[in-house]
């Protein structure tokens, strides 16, 4: 929001602050808000789990205590697993429905796709300020549901973000509730922002730019976008019978009335296997720019790459059993899911592969974009990689529901999301800002931030492997070592997310102003570097000419 | 603005409607809770805030959706922001599909895999419908229903083809209010149906997936219902040309959508999930 001093090159901007930022039309102004807002709700996601590692530090229970929550352990401590389930259970809703997604694709997504199109706007302008305010009104339910009465006659429901029945549907008090119809608001925010996506992806291309020639970041949010059209909707009626079986007596989860808990599983996963790839496909699109950028070379593959995001996000409809192998379901259908869930493998290790070879021979710079760009590479190939463990049936019976579950999706979301959120800041912050970053300061953000998150979630794996279970408050002493270890690599990372939240507020006062259109190098070739920084209220209000976006050698 | 705009594409002014949407939205649903929440404390039970965000969405959807109108009007919607508009809409749809694909999901799974009353399941299935649930007559009202939607349906697309086609505005007006009438009919006879249902809406599986298929289906109808009246006013107010009719259009596909679903749910939930 500090930009609004920065802002405007060739007008005064006249409007208010209310005007501007409550009553937005403006896909950049709506991109930063969407940016600001889910980097606060990501600090209350990020001290929770901090909190929780806290915990998990020395075996037995120090600071959630029946006596009460603390910071500093008096020695006295009845354990009080009800807050546990509470902060496990926000920390999921938080981070999954309510920081990745709006920063990737609601964030980034407004703000560089229609610019990456040479549109003047999107599609449906005021439809968009829906979008974010419903984000706002459901990331304000669930935070309102931690502090009201739930279930264990305490505050706040302690089901876990899937909301399992019977659980889900028996927890007392009407934290759960709330908590239902958060992620109801959230899934019509994102099901009204991804019609506006991909309408204006469809429909207000620059002349010229056929399918096959949009950036990859512009596909990347276009395929997100169908993602959640589609997946987003099926999760809103299964968290309908939950609400309904809670209030109104309806036993579609309820043995007791011929219902079956393993019925929301199976309607659950279907959205939240789409999911991952909703909150990861953003972020593909991301790294792709920032490697063919300081690699100095154009993406290698592009049309393969354009072919496997649409491949992953086709199959990512397919598989979603993988998440329930201990269900018991039958052979073939393990099977089935087993095999479609490794096949998503190929256009994975396409994307991964072209990313590589597009470095391969280049004149690689190694400013802190490329830096977040090389760590979600290394990462995000090394969490593919236990998913393709986890995806056989038979492993999965030793690994369900412990660490190694845990480490695995942390190393693609929080260590492949998270890290290309953070190559987009540091790639974007001077176009949006018009003040450049720090180097310095931005790669020892990077250097905290890999060494911390790693040394929190790799030992995981041991722990994993040696049978430590997720979800729980205290463990044995064997897993004293490696727990200790995680927690130490947590705070690291805490660290490093105060160092970032300072260089934010650092560039926007007093980075160095940026002169240049294009401040990277003449490979950052998409059409957001062909205007000043920050942009003017309005973009291409004449639109775009074929050269100044078209590197194609037809033209 | 210091530049004029050389293109067709929509931009709009700033406005109040998405944020006050939006926190009416929260309070609407907070209320629901407050005022229907099976665990909510008596002591703090009240319909009031419930109400106040309900009248505001309905306030916000009234005031926006009529801003649109007058856009329109003023012919802010060139060719491009109107082909922009049925993409939206055809996705809202597509979105709809999708939510209902999750309560057949419901209903198909416990056809086909009915729970074992004694415990036994997967191992032993259930029967369905389940033992001690009588269920309706598919022959009787359900397809009499059937029948008025479609004819319903069919009244909607004359009324378009006398305005796309004809130019016919008498023949417009008569098709959208068939369509209307047919349409509150159905509703009534819904509701006379649900009133004589031998079965529950809570406490056994049957009526679960029945209701809450079908309730959500009848919600439909009434929103298609009130879509295609303010169609009729919007014609009788001469908002509509041959050419230029993109509300109407969006009020038929909705119908027609509409329509579909029944049919899924006649053919799935009364003839083959019903004997």
């Amino acid at each position: 929001m500090a930009d609004a001093a920065a802002h405007g090159h060739d007008h005064h901007d006249e409007r208010g602050f209310f005007t501007r930022w409550f009553m937005s039309t403006n896909h950049k102004d709506i991109g930063i808000l969407y940016l600001f807002t889910s980097g606060f709700v990501g600090f209350i996601a990020v001290a929770f789990t901090v909190y929780m590692r806290l915990e998990l530090k020395d075996p037995g229970v120090q600071y959630m205590c029946q006596e009460g929550i603390r910071l500093i352990s008096d020695g006295v401590c009845a354990p009080n697993g009800h807050v546990w389930n509470v902060i496990v259970t926000a920390h999921g809703i938080l981070m999954m429905f309510f920081v990745v997604i709006p920063a990737l694709f609601g964030g980034f997504g407004n703000y560089f796709m229609p610019l990456h199109i040479g549109a003047p706007d999107m599609a449906f302008p005021r439809m968009n300020n829906l979008s974010f305010w419903l984000y706002v009104s459901g990331a304000s339910l669930a935070i309102l549901s931690v502090v009201v009465p739930g279930g264990n006659g305490q505050l706040g429901s302690g089901v876990g973000w899937v909301l399992y029945p019977p659980l889900s549907t028996s927890e007392q008090g009407f934290s759960m509730d709330l908590a239902i119809f958060a992620v109801h608001l959230s899934g019509a925010s994102s099901i009204l922002g991804a019609i506006n996506m991909i309408t204006t992806f469809l429909n207000m291309r620059a002349p010229g730019m056929t399918l096959f020639k949009v950036p990859l970041f512009a596909w990347s949010i276009f395929v997100t976008a169908w993602l959640i059209l589609l997946a987003l909707p099926v999760l809103a009626g299964a968290i309908t019978m939950l609400l309904t079986d809670r209030n109104f007596g309806t036993t579609f989860f309820q043995p007791e009335g011929g219902g079956d808990p393993i019925l929301y599983q199976h309607i659950l996963w279907f959205f939240g296997h789409p999911e991952v790839y909703i909150i990861v496909l953003p972020g593909f699109g991301i790294i792709s720019h920032v490697i063919a950028t300081f690699s100095k070379k154009p993406i290698f593959g592009y049309l393969p790459m354009v072919w496997a995001l649409i491949a992953i996000g086709g199959l990512g409809f397919v598989v979603w059993a993988h998440h329930m192998y201990t269900v018991g379901m039958s052979l073939s259908q393990q099977t089935y899911f087993m095999l479609a869930t490794m096949v998503i493998a190929v256009p994975t290790g396409v994307k991964i592969f072209s990313w590589i070879a597009t470095m391969w021979g280049g004149s690689i710079e190694f400013k802190t974009p490329m830096l977040w760009a090389f760590g979600f590479l290394f990462l995000f190939t090394l969490g593919g990689v236990t998913g393709i463990v986890l995806s056989q049936a038979a492993i999965d019976r030793a690994y369900h529901d412990t660490y190694y579950v845990v480490a695995h999706f942390h190393y693609v979301m929080s260590l492949g999301a998270v890290f290309a959120i953070f190559a987009g800041t540091y790639f974007w912050i001077g176009k949006m800002s018009g003040r450049q970053y720090p180097e310095r300061l931005g790669q020892i953000h990077f250097w905290m931030m890999f060494i911390g998150s790693n040394l929190t979630f790799f030992p995981q794996h041991f722990l994993g492997r040696q049978g430590m279970p997720r979800r729980y408050i205290d463990y044995p002493d064997g897993f004293a070592l490696w727990n200790e270890v995680s927690t130490w690599g947590a705070f690291l990372s805490f660290a490093s997310f105060l160092l970032f939240i300072y260089i934010v507020f650092y560039t926007i006062r007093s980075g160095k102003p940026v002169t240049e259109n294009n401040y990277w190098n003449e490979h950052a070739d998409t059409l957001e570097w062909t205007l000043p920084s920050p942009p003017p209220e309005h973009t291409f209000e004449t639109l775009p000419k074929r050269e100044d976006w078209d590197r194609s050698h037809a033209h | 603005m210091a530049h004029e705009k050389n293109h067709d594409y929509h931009i709009l002014p700033p406005s109040i409607w998405p944020f006050a949407g939006a926190l009416s939205g929260f309070t609407m649903l907070l209320g629901f809770v407050l005022a229907f929440g099976e665990r909510t404390p008596e002591s703090i039970k009240q319909p009031y805030v419930f109400i106040v965000g309900t009248v505001g969405v309905l306030y916000v959807m009234y005031a926006w959706w009529s801003e649109v109108v007058h856009e329109s009007n003023v012919g802010d919607h060139t060719p491009v922001v109107r082909l922009g508009l049925r993409y939206g809409f055809i996705m809202f749809i597509m979105s709809e599909v999708m939510f209902f694909s999750a309560w057949f999901w419901a209903f198909f799974k416990n056809a086909i895999y009915p729970m074992d009353p004694d415990g036994m399941s997967p191992i032993v299935d259930g029967v369905w419908p389940p033992v001690g649930i009588e269920t309706f007559d598919p022959w009787h009202l359900p397809l009499i229903n059937t029948l008025i939607l479609l004819c319903s349906g069919a009244a909607c697309t004359w009324a378009h083809h006398a305005l796309a086609h004809e130019n016919n505005r008498k023949d417009t007006a008569t098709g959208l209010i068939v369509a209307v009438l047919l349409g509150l009919i159905f509703t009534v006879f819904q509701a006379y149906e649900y009133s004589h249902a031998a079965f529950g809406f809570s406490g056994n599986i049957y009526g679960a997936t029945f209701f809450m298929a079908t309730g959500f289906h009848g919600f439909h109808v009434i929103i298609g219902t009130i879509f295609l009246f303010v169609c009729y006013l919007r014609l009788r107010a001469g908002h509509f040309t041959p050419e230029k009719h993109v509300g109407f259009e969006a009020a038929a596909w909705y119908w027609h959508f509409v329509d579909v679903v029944w049919l899924f749910l006649f053919a799935a939930v009364y003839i083959w999930g019903g004997a």
